[in-house]
């Protein structure tokens, strides 16, 4: 079971300032478990898709290079407070995770 | 599961999908990877995805990568804003940072040219998302971070070069 997906969404104006931090080993295939020296496979975040109220707002294609438990800074323009923001994602092994998070009134 | 969803918290959690795991990519994973996604209301329907582009991630060669995208005509611009690094103490979480001022951006493409694949991946921005993302990569040693933005149909590209004290690729 994949570990939650943290995030803190500000609203400024009308902008949506997001942070994500997903719990991901993003295995490149080329480390070597210390204790028996076999390759960890690979095993990483493919696909991530976040939507606000519905509406994709941010759709990503990631290799092995993106670092491990990705973190992710993003801002969407046109935010209400109350507005739903979802984060999914799926893995190169069909795994998948998905969280959602409520935009909080302005500051 | 608790339905907690302040601004700082997050309703997490989920469930591997219920496929046999297979540690090589194959089609056929890679097939019902997506239908399972897409059972569980993840991603767009498959027809709105572009196919996976294997090959642009797979090449060792930066220029060849960037071709691949479609961008192998990429023209220079200083609009393409990276903030990263002069040195990268830990290769496997460079901090970068990439702004896009090129009017009607659509997508930001990463790549680090010294990367054994130096395709990193990439960002599409719609329904009122900035051409803005912070994230954090792997770089295997000092190189050139080779931005991509595609624009209106057109590419353009910035490069930042960071040095890199242990490499990130292997650890």
């Amino acid at each position: 079971m994949a570990e939650p997906i943290r995030m803190r969404i500000k609203l400024n104006g009308e902008v949506a300032d997001v942070r994500v931090l997903i719990s991901h080993p993003m295995e490149t295939g080329l480390r070597k478990d210390p204790g028996t020296g076999e390759a960890i496979p690979l095993h990483f975040i493919k696909n991530v898709t976040v939507t606000l109220a519905g509406k994709t707002v941010l759709a990503a294609e990631w290799s092995q290079a993106m670092a491990r438990n990705p973190y992710l800074q993003f801002r969407v323009r046109g935010a209400r407070a109350g507005d739903e923001l979802a984060v999914e994602w799926i893995d190169n092994l069909g795994e998948s995770n998905r969280a959602t998070g409520k935009v909080p009134a302005a500051t | 599961m608790p339905t907690d969803e302040g601004p700082t918290g997050a309703v997490g959690g989920g469930t591997p999908l219920p496929l046999p795991l297979h540690t090589r990519r194959s089609a056929l994973g890679a097939a019902a990877a997506a239908l399972g996604a897409l059972a569980l209301g993840l991603l767009r329907p498959l027809t709105a995805w572009a196919a996976w582009n294997q090959a642009a991630f797979d090449t060792k060669d930066v220029f060849q990568a960037i071709k691949l995208v479609g961008a192998g005509n990429a023209e220079p611009s200083p609009d393409i804003v990276i903030n990263a690094p002069e040195i990268a103490e830990n290769g496997a979480q460079v901090p970068i940072e990439i702004q896009s001022n090129v009017p009607g951006t659509e997508t930001i493409y990463i790549f680090a040219d010294k990367n054994v694949q130096p395709y990193v991946g990439n960002f599409t921005f719609s329904n009122g998302a900035e051409p803005y993302i912070a994230t954090r990569i792997k770089m295997g040693e000092t190189c050139d971070l080779r931005v991509v933005v595609r624009a209106g149909g057109k590419f353009y590209v910035a490069t930042r070069e960071v040095k890199v004290t242990i490499g990130g690729c292997g650890t």
